[in-house]
């Protein structure tokens, strides 16, 4: 496909691993923000072409790892009500719950449906009026601009049986979290490349000057990382701290403005709980005053619930960057795809999942 | 999650009067169609290649830009060659 196959190029990769050597004359721990880089990373072994001092350390970018216990309690507890319709990304399913997880209540008879795109939730409640259609808003910046159109399209359209259990996360506010924590290791960071086509990357500047650590807009394919980790290294060695572009293709400085503000007229910034992590101030997203009769948590009544994570699984400090999920004693043994412990293990995007369909040898 | 992929846009719908997002489009993903909103990718004309993530287009892919990663190292074979050239 055009736009993806040729920066799979091989050759192209093996010029930037040679280039990436030259330059490289100390150790470097460079942190990819999202999931979707992490998971072609290692698909495409990325790391294993990079000079040994380079080390690249998994970050907290996927959604679904991220979305915090109480939140998949939550919505476990809404699909199993009467007269409910529960739509969902398709990876939500199998993420564990503190008793449970989606695919259960869906196997036990509820009514739990995979939807491509918040729209198609927006349209099965416009199909089935006498139905409470309840779409599991999970995401970075890049979910946002859909998700904030299926609310207000279903306002305009008056609705009142469609509403969304909002679990939205935000990439600076982690990043911060990341860098201000006392055992940080990352030096530099790829930033997410989609989450910047929405957002811009203006808020990354200050974070760069404050930490002193360079941030580089990063694209999805191996050639897109290996130009990034590149840019990266280049500006460590020389002892600079900015923010690049490298996917100019698809990102340009101030972002979708018309995305950014239709999600300030739906959502407003809100702490959230990181699953793994804890609170993050002013992380995440939640409904502004106006449309806060599309809040799932308020129209089931269940605002005030609240669960404790268990001790065994270590996906929090590897979403932080300080362990591999080669690290944890149950990987790809008590801890499986089939029988995740936690969400890293669920999602393609996790690090653990990643780590188990290519490197279990 | 954050997956989004570049199609090429087949047809386009304007905007109905009474939904000012309402701008669709036919997109070819390698073959496969499907439709996409386009109200965020206003300035998007048939032929256009837009990045979509879960059914919207977040922006159009910027034909001029996407060569720079290859730009950059021919770049870089130039300067290796420049270096390591006698005087």
């Amino acid at each position: 496909m055009k736009f993806i196959d040729e920066y799979r190029d091989k050759a192209g990769a093996e010029r930037y691993a040679r280039a990436l050597a030259e330059i490289t004359t100390r150790p470097w721990t460079i942190m990819e923000v999202c999931g979707g880089q992490t998971h072609a990373i290692v698909k495409f072994g990325i790391d294993q072409l990079l000079p040994p001092q380079i080390t690249l350390v998994h970050g907290p970018g996927c959604p679904v790892c991220v979305t915090p216990l109480e939140l998949i309690d939550k919505a476990i507890h809404i699909a199993g009500q009467p007269g409910v319709i529960f739509c969902s990304f398709g990876d939500m399913l199998r993420v564990p719950g503190s008793k449970s997880d989606l695919l259960s209540v869906k196997a036990a008879g509820g009514d739990v449906r995979i939807v491509y795109s918040p729209m198609d939730a927006v349209k099965i409640a416009r199909d089935n009026p006498d139905k409470s259609v309840v779409f599991f808003a999970v995401g970075f910046e890049t979910t946002a601009p859909a998700n904030a159109m299926s609310v207000f399209q279903a306002a305009r359209e008056k609705l009142t049986n469609f509403s969304i259990l909002v679990s939205h996360v935000l990439v600076p506010p982690a990043m911060e979290a990341i860098l201000g924590s006392s055992g940080n290791c990352v030096q530099g960071f790829l930033a997410a490349g989609h989450v910047c086509t929405v957002m811009g990357y203006t808020e990354y500047d200050p974070i760069a000057a404050k930490y002193r650590v360079p941030i580089v807009v990063t694209g999805f394919e191996p050639l897109d990382i290996l130009q990034g980790v590149y840019l990266c290294v280049k500006q460590l060695e020389e002892g600079r701290h900015c923010v690049e572009n490298q996917y100019t293709r698809a990102v340009q400085r101030e972002g979708n403005l018309g995305a950014q503000d239709l999600i300030r007229r739906v959502f407003r910034v809100i702490p959230r709980k990181w699953r793994g992590v804890g609170e993050i101030p002013q992380s995440g997203f939640g409904l502004t005053p106006e449309y806060a009769g599309f809040d799932a948590e308020q129209r089931f009544g269940i605002t005030d619930y609240t669960a404790e994570e268990s001790g065994e699984c270590i996906s929090g400090q590897i979403l932080q960057g300080h362990k591999k999920p080669r690290d944890c004693p149950a990987f790809g043994t008590r801890c499986t795809p089939e029988h995740p412990f936690g969400a890293t293990m669920v999602s393609t995007e996790g690090a653990c999942a990643a780590y188990y369909r290519y490197r279990r040898d | 999650m954050c997956l989004a992929v570049p199609g090429k846009i087949l047809t386009i719908t304007e905007s109905p009067i009474d939904d000012p997002f309402g701008r669709t489009g036919r997109v070819s993903f390698g073959g496969i169609v499907k439709e996409v909103c386009l109200a965020y990718t206003p300035e998007a004309q048939v032929g256009n290649f837009v990045i979509v993530h879960v059914g919207f287009a977040l922006n159009t892919v910027d034909e001029l830009e996407a060569h720079r990663v290859f730009e950059y190292l021919r770049q870089m074979d130039e300067l290796a060659e420049l270096e390591t050239s006698p005087p």
